[in-house]
């Protein structure tokens, strides 16, 4: 059902939320929103908190790494949904990688608990407020960041697999 | 006799919050969790008063692995990701790519999908009803319900040629067509599956031991329910009747009549009882797409797409471009087009979604899978909590999460 | 009804009036091998197929294996099965120290016999680097008629085990290198 178009969602960012929106464009049906770095919470609990727009369940949260775009390399996408009109829209954030400090918005959504915690465990992005900030899914003592591009896929002290064996 | 209530005042009580608690550690190998992850348990005797979880135990770095192979080589990744429902979480791949390249299916395909997915979805349901009985005991349920299983099993075998991580079908449709045989295996499972399933709903749903132990223990209201970012059978057992077939319908599952079923108090009774009926729900979406593809007769199974598509062997051999195909796509040398996708689908725990960002390389630039069960698997303490240790082994039980798809 | 009977096959021995003299390796062999009690270390998509096996259509308690024992302690087999990442690596290695001789291992599928197709920084590269393995199961996943072998194969090595080799030089120096005590 279609409950509202994606025109109707920029414009109402742009009368609202005017001053915190740096871009929109739009790709295969959905919005994507460039958010500025320090208006993230305002704008996503302004927008579960509206009557007519109601977009109050965060589909998913994750990180992108950027490394030639420089002062914004690492990146937070958000997927919000509204189930009342049936609407999903896309939030992005960029920091630069040397002060990675997003605003956590664990305080509207329990669900972006553990997604933080992946982003963070990830690319290391570190999210200010967040409760139980540390790593989930690699190993605790782990230094680096591995979905950033520069660490490599495979694990460098493995000896019993050849590289040029297998083409790299 | 304190209710849950109570019992948490105490606790937070200045004046009689020394309760002294025990450490319990729940994992990561137990007979009882489904796959590798650990719960540290807090407990006051049988009574649980927190918990906290620990995964990863099996991270296999899907995702940074999707950013080095070509488009058609993730399936085999997303074949492990819910590993017992895997024909799900190939079609949502092939969705997702064919968004990205602007491909259009034809129907028949879409109704091939349809009926590979909903037997995925009835093989899926079962291991989770049936091991759910086997938690609270019941031994039977399982090995008998277990050889519809292996009867799907033969279907997928006939498809694609493998049992457990199927990489059914291909970009734009599927590698061969459906033979005359897995339509006979199939109206031969609609006639054996109907008794068998309703013998297995009997032998629980008015069971007096599994229903005392299943109501009322693990129960989540709505609210909680959306805010931890439940999907799929979990949150309709809240009961919410939010199902992406119907809400954003791909594939063309607007053209097949079905019901969503949706529980009331979202405990683990009102799981099981769902996960049952969407079952039935699945057997008649089956049964109208087999009519529907034996109406349209024999025909197309793929889109045309050269691209990402193998050309028969015979033009192989003979045409200079079918050869230059052939070998493009097999070394991986195709381009895919930029852009930025993002498509979910209905798996059996909730919503899959693939978050796709292609820079035009061969491979995707950043590749993100939206897995159901790491997201509301945050939500297992609350649910636990207050409650005693034999309700956490059921409820974790009922949630169906799968290792696979938790660490990805 | 068919009367044909499948019984094992007796060892090689002197046979008289009431008394039948064989070796003692031999009659334990044939004890140990028919009555396995396995732990099932299932931790991916491999574990499903092992469901498969444990269920009727592809019968493992047929081998002996009726009970499954959950615990270390009580277990003979430990049947690793599915990826084991680097972060379980220290768990699964408890679970093998804590079982008691004789113990066998069995690797079965790609991931616990190479890592499989996840040769990530994350994933152990086969099983074989933390414990001793006797039999390899290779498949992805293998088809419950090929773990059935693969228990076969455990069979065939516990029926021809000399009762002295948990105390042979050979395996102590086995355990060493693994620096398992």
């Amino acid at each position: 059902m279609e409950g509202i178009t994606n025109h109707e969602i920029q414009e109402f960012l742009q009368n609202n939320l005017g001053e915190s929106i740096l871009s929109v464009e739009e790709s295969f049906g959905m919005l994507a929103v460039e958010v500025h770095i320090n208006h993230i919470y305002k704008v996503v609990s302004y927008l579960y908190k509206d009557e007519t727009m109601k977009f109050q369940f965060l589909t998913d949260l994750c990180g992108v790494h950027y490394p030639d775009s420089t002062n914004r390399e690492l990146g937070v996408v958000y997927h919000l949904q509204s189930m009342t009109l049936n609407r999903r829209l896309k939030l992005k954030v960029f920091v630069p990688v040397e002060k990675p400090e997003v605003p956590t918005i664990t305080g509207i959504y329990g669900s972006a608990n553990w997604m933080e915690r992946e982003t963070f465990d990830f690319f290391g992005i570190r999210f200010l407020g967040h409760p139980n900030l540390k790593r989930i899914l690699n190993m605790d003592e782990m230094v680096d960041f591995p979905m950033r591009k520069e660490f490599p896929l495979e694990d460098p002290t493995r000896d019993d697999k050849a590289d040029f064996q297998f083409g790299r | 006799m304190k209710t849950n209530l109570e019992f948490l005042a105490d606790i937070h009580n200045p004046e009689t919050s020394n309760i002294p608690y025990s450490t319990l550690n729940l994992g990561p190998t137990h007979p009882a969790t489904h796959g590798i992850f650990q719960n540290v348990l807090k407990m006051d005797g049988e009574k649980i008063i927190s918990g906290e979880q620990t995964i990863g135990y099996i991270h296999r770095a899907f995702e940074k692995i999707a950013e080095r192979r070509p488009l058609y080589q993730i399936t085999p990744l997303t074949d492990r990701l819910n590993y017992c429902s895997a024909p799900i979480n190939n079609t949502g791949w092939y969705l997702t790519t064919e968004k990205l390249l602007g491909l259009k299916v034809p129907k028949r395909v879409d109704y091939m999908r349809v009926m590979v997915m909903e037997l995925a979805r009835i093989a899926d349901h079962i291991i989770c009803n049936s091991i759910l009985g086997v938690d609270t005991g019941a031994l039977t349920g399982f090995t008998y319900v277990y050889q519809y299983r292996e009867k799907i099993y033969e279907i997928y075998e006939e498809i694609c040629g493998a049992r457990l991580t199927t990489f059914m079908g291909r970009i734009g449709g599927f590698e061969r067509d459906f033979s005359p045989k897995v339509f006979a295996l199939t109206k031969q499972l609609l006639i054996d599956f109907p008794p068998v399933w309703r013998e297995f709903e009997s032998l629980l749903s008015r069971n007096r031991i599994f229903m005392d132990r299943t109501i009322n223990t693990g129960a989540i209201s709505v609210d909680r329910a959306l805010n931890y970012g439940f999907t799929g059978p979990n949150l309709r057992a809240t009961g919410i009747d939010y199902d992406i077939r119907t809400a954003e319908p791909y594939c063309s599952y607007e053209d097949f009549k079905f019901d969503v079923p949706v529980g009331t108090t979202g405990d683990t009774y009102d799981r099981f009882v769902v996960r049952n009926e969407e079952i039935w729900q699945s057997l008649s979406i089956i049964e109208q797409a087999m009519k529907k593809i034996e109406e349209m007769g024999p025909g197309v199974y793929h889109a045309d797409n050269d691209h990402y598509y193998l050309p028969p062997k015979q033009e192989v051999y003979k045409n200079m471009e079918a050869l230059i195909y052939h070998f493009k796509i097999v070394m991986g040398e195709i381009d895919a087009p930029v852009g930025e996708v993002y498509q979910a689908v209905e798996g059996a725990n909730g919503e899959l979604g693939y978050y796709l960002i292609s820079d035009g390389g061969r491979s995707p630039y950043r590749l993100h899978f939206r897995r159901p069960c790491f997201i509301y698997y945050q939500a297992y303490p609350e649910m636990v909590q207050g409650q005693y240790l034999s309700d956490a082994i059921v409820v974790m039980s009922s949630l169906n999460v799968i290792a696979g798809e938790l660490d990805a | 009804m068919s009367t044909k009977i499948t019984i094992t096959e007796a060892p090689p021995g002197e046979e008289g009036p009431g008394f039948f003299a064989t070796s003692l390796d031999h009659v334990v062999g044939l004890a140990r091998k028919n009555s396995i009690w396995p732990l099932p270390f299932a931790t991916s998509c491999c574990g499903i197929e092992f469901m498969s096996t444990m269920a009727s259509h592809y019968d493992l308690a047929r081998f002996g294996s009726e009970r499954m024992s959950f615990t270390p302690r009580q277990a003979d087999l430990l049947m690793v099965m599915g990826t084991i990442a680097k972060k379980m690596g220290p768990v699964l290695r408890q679970v093998y120290e804590q079982m008691a001789e004789p113990r066998w291992v069995i690797a079965v599928g790609a991931c616990a016999s190479s890592g499989g197709i996840f040769d990530t920084y994350s994933v152990l590269q086969g099983i074989d680097r933390i414990i001793p393995v006797d039999v390899y199961v290779p498949g992805c996943p293998p088809r419950p008629e090929q773990i059935i072998d693969g228990v076969m194969r455990i069979q065939d090595l516990i029926g021809k085990e000399s009762v002295r080799r948990r105390n042979s030089d050979e395996y102590k120096h086995l355990m060493e290198q693994y620096m398992i005590k």
